[in-house]
């Protein structure tokens, strides 16, 4: 087949260079699926033009699912008729990414018979992604994910499928079991996960500890970032060989230190924890030498966004510190309370920062009961424009106030 | 078709995790001690038990075909017992508690066209979105750009010579499916010119109070024109940000000669030291030039050689600007500060430089 692929000489400029050529791979998903070789065609053209040629979305998807799949259109299918439908799939990743080659194989067997055979290993939000199929397709891929026990993830105004860091499985940093964490949410919430019936998407990423390998606190609605309330840990007989090592614990570690809580007398690092923000970086640099404290949990953190609609977001902290254990009781009572107040209050397309952004902090904690606690800002406000609700009276006694 | 929709399952959900673990993550899950980077691409965690993981971590193009993820399960059953993982900046890892496997496993991986590396003070892949491969909102592609990018740091990823950790992401729109927002470095696909309106086709496809209702500055307003009821774009309001593209078919933007890839940077998502930042703009227009996009891979190249440079250990991207102050970043990089640079949207008064804390 490889004779029949188009005239690409622009592309075949990027099959050069040491990074791994994107244009390679899909010349060889080409060799088999005629759906490549229009792919390369359309794509050499938007090359040559310096603009795209897919339509919007339509409609598509499969049954008794509202999300998990994006409709694709060429805008030229008579030009590249075998990209005149080019869906995509969603298919929600088993947590933290980890597969098997058994059923990695499976799934390029399906992806070869019924689509494209190019994906993408992962998309932004987590999924694995296969890229480009029919509308007859649809079905027949679901129906053989179902066999393999994969099922599709998330689109649209619903909970976007939830992803999370490698966590306990491999990094002694993690303040929970984001595996676990992530799984277990993922499970509890696939009916808002494939039938959207939000205002807009909500996402949910689970970070081990404050390094957000995940990028939790700028990519989604609710970010889970592990911490830990109690000391760091620490083996001063292995911070003294980082520094007889070659460490510049002043330099390299005392001195970036944001709490400013720790100090050197050339023997023993002192920290005081009551000052440590749990930023990180000492125990980044040192590994083998700190460790996070014992007492673990996350801080719940609400409402990063990108900037559509109303501009870019990061969360902001909601829940200081929470033990994260299953079943996560008292956390998911509150994310269906805050799916209330939204869903019920919130406008077309407005994410929940956006909300937040337009009703204010204060009475959105009122509405999904919350209390208000100095964590959650950076500072009080510094405008006197306040909207007072509690006030005295001039038949009050002394002692009252109606409030 | 009923019998059939009764036998059909739905919601049933991921694959639990547990049964693609190896069973030295099995074993040690939860158990790991600390972890050293070895070399550059590769890390041994230790585990109270004394168990070693070696990892073992290749750039990935994102974009992959079935064949390649079939010659990844070839290497994952001859080197980790047939278990692979992926990161969540699209590189592969293999896991092995066999130290003697990594050195093999490398060559393979480089005989196959996958460098190893982006661990510690290096350049991880860029995080990106679909492109013109894809995506219908595109106002550049995804794929190339980072391809020509990280061809030309291909070196900052295979070693570890960069004062701190440097994360480059790419959104081909403003949408930003990648989280390019709080980058070191952030490659942006931007339009400058208002959507070009459908009137004749743009009732049957859009409702219009909900594409009225999608502009962030009220600048799309119900008009009928030359028959047809339509809108209006008040051009002067529009800052292109697509929105209303995304809720309507008949109002697109992309334009060959003015769409391209304006340059942010000094976000970052960490908390360690500084807290997570956004990214800034530093460029805020280069052509799109395919397929290697010359200009994009120079600036962001100036860019990473010029904070290599400056920047004290493990100060990112951000830090270092903030200490020396954005007046010296313009001067330094030689990026000419203009009035695009001052934001106007919200809150845009935060940004305005209310000190006099300024160097000469």
């Amino acid at each position: 087949m490889a004779d029949k692929l188009p005239n690409t000489p622009k592309l075949d400029e990027l099959e050069k260079g040491k990074w791994p050529s994107f244009v390679k791979e899909i010349k060889m998903a080409a060799k088999k699926s005629p759906m490549c070789a229009d792919l390369l065609g359309q794509l050499e053209k938007s090359y040559t033009e310096k603009v795209g040629y897919w339509k919007h979305g339509g409609i598509v998807g499969v049954m008794g699912y509202g999300g998990g799949v994006i409709g694709r259109y060429s805008a030229l299918p008579k030009e590249f008729p075998n990209v005149s439908h080019f869906h995509t799939m969603r298919v929600n990743q088993p947590a933290g990414w980890y597969y098997n080659t058994e059923a990695l194989r499976k799934i390029c067997d399906i992806w070869e018979k019924h689509g494209s055979g190019i994906t993408n290993l992962h998309g932004s939000t987590g999924d694995l992604v296969l890229l480009g199929t029919r509308t007859e397709e649809l079905e027949p891929i679901f129906d053989e994910l179902q066999k393999i026990n994969f099922d599709i993830g998330g689109s649209g105004s619903d909970v976007r499928t939830p992803s999370c860091c490698c966590g306990q499985s491999r990094c002694e940093w993690a303040c929970y079991d984001t595996m676990a964490a992530c799984h277990d949410f993922t499970m509890e919430y696939q009916d808002e996960l494939h039938r959207p019936a939000f205002p807009y998407k909500f996402k949910f990423k689970f970070s081990g500890c404050p390094n957000d390998c995940v990028a939790s606190i700028a990519r989604s609605d609710m970010s889970l970032i592990g911490t830990w309330r109690d000391s760091i840990q620490q083996d001063d007989a292995e911070v003294k060989a980082y520094v007889d090592g070659g460490l510049d614990i002043e330099e390299d570690v005392i001195s970036r230190c944001p709490g400013k809580c720790m100090a050197w007398d050339g023997k023993k690092l002192e920290i005081d924890n009551s000052f440590c923000r749990r930023c990180m970086h000492c125990i980044n640099v040192m590994p083998k030498a700190l460790r996070p404290g014992k007492d673990r949990g996350a801080t719940i953190l609400l409402g990063s966004k990108a900037p559509i609609v109303e501009g870019a977001l990061l969360s902001s902290v909601l829940i200081p510190f929470i033990k994260m254990e299953a079943p996560y009781q008292e956390l998911k009572d509150i994310i269906e309370r805050i799916w209330d107040v939204w869903s019920e209050e919130g406008k077309n397309r407005e994410r929940v920062g956006e909300f937040i952004q337009r009703v204010g902090m204060g009475n959105f904690l009122e509405a999904i009961e919350v209390e208000p606690v100095a964590e959650m800002v950076a500072h009080p406000r510094e405008n006197p424009y306040i909207f007072y609700e509690e006030f005295f009276e001039e038949d009050d006694d002394e002692e009252g106030d109606k409030g | 078709m009923a019998e059939a929709m009764q036998e059909r399952r739905t919601d049933y959900g991921p694959p639990h995790y547990e049964q693609f673990l190896p069973p030295v993550v099995k074993e040690n899950y939860g158990k790991w001690k600390y972890h050293e980077i070895v070399k550059p691409g590769v890390m041994v965690h230790v585990s109270e038990s004394g168990a070693e993981l070696y990892t073992v971590r290749a750039a990935s193009g994102r974009l992959i075909s079935i064949d390649k993820i079939r010659m990844y399960c070839d290497l994952a059953d001859k080197y980790c017992d047939g278990y692979v993982r992926f990161t969540s900046r699209h590189n592969i890892e293999f896991l092995t508690p066999k130290k003697e496997n990594v050195d093999p496993l490398i060559k393979d991986l480089k005989d196959m066209g996958h460098p190893v590396g982006g661990i510690g003070n290096a350049i991880s892949a860029i995080v990106h979105t679909q492109g013109w491969v894809h995506c219908h909102s595109a106002a550049t592609d995804a794929s190339g750009v980072v391809k020509a990018v990280m061809d030309d740091l291909i070196e900052y990823f295979e070693e570890r010579k960069l004062p701190g950790k440097l994360r480059i992401a790419l959104a081909c729109c403003l949408n930003m499916c990648g989280a390019v927002h709080c980058s070191d470095i952030a490659i942006l696909g931007i339009h400058r010119r208002p959507p070009r309106i459908d009137h004749a086709n743009l009732k049957k496809v859009c409702e219009i109070p909900n594409l009225s209702a999608s502009c962030p500055t009220a600048a799309i307003r119900p008009a009928e024109v030359e028959g047809h009821p339509s809108v209006e774009v008040l051009e002067e309001q529009c800052m292109f940000c697509a929105n209303c593209y995304t809720v309507c078919p008949a109002m697109p933007l992309a334009d060959p000669l003015n769409d391209g890839v304006s340059i942010w940077v000094g976000g970052k998502v960490s908390n360690a030291r500084h807290e997570p930042m956004f990214s800034k703009l530093a460029i805020p227009f280069l052509p799109n030039n395919p397929p290697r996009w010359p200009e994009v891979t120079e600036a962001v190249r100036n860019l990473v050689e010029l904070w290599a440079k400056n920047a004290k250990k493990y100060e990112r991207m951000g830090e270092w600007i903030e200490r020396i102050g954005w007046p010296k970043f313009f001067k330094m990089s030689g990026i000419e500060f203009e009035k695009v640079h001052i934001d106007d949207f919200k809150h845009a008064g935060l940004t305005f430089k209310r000190s006099t804390h300024l160097t000469f």
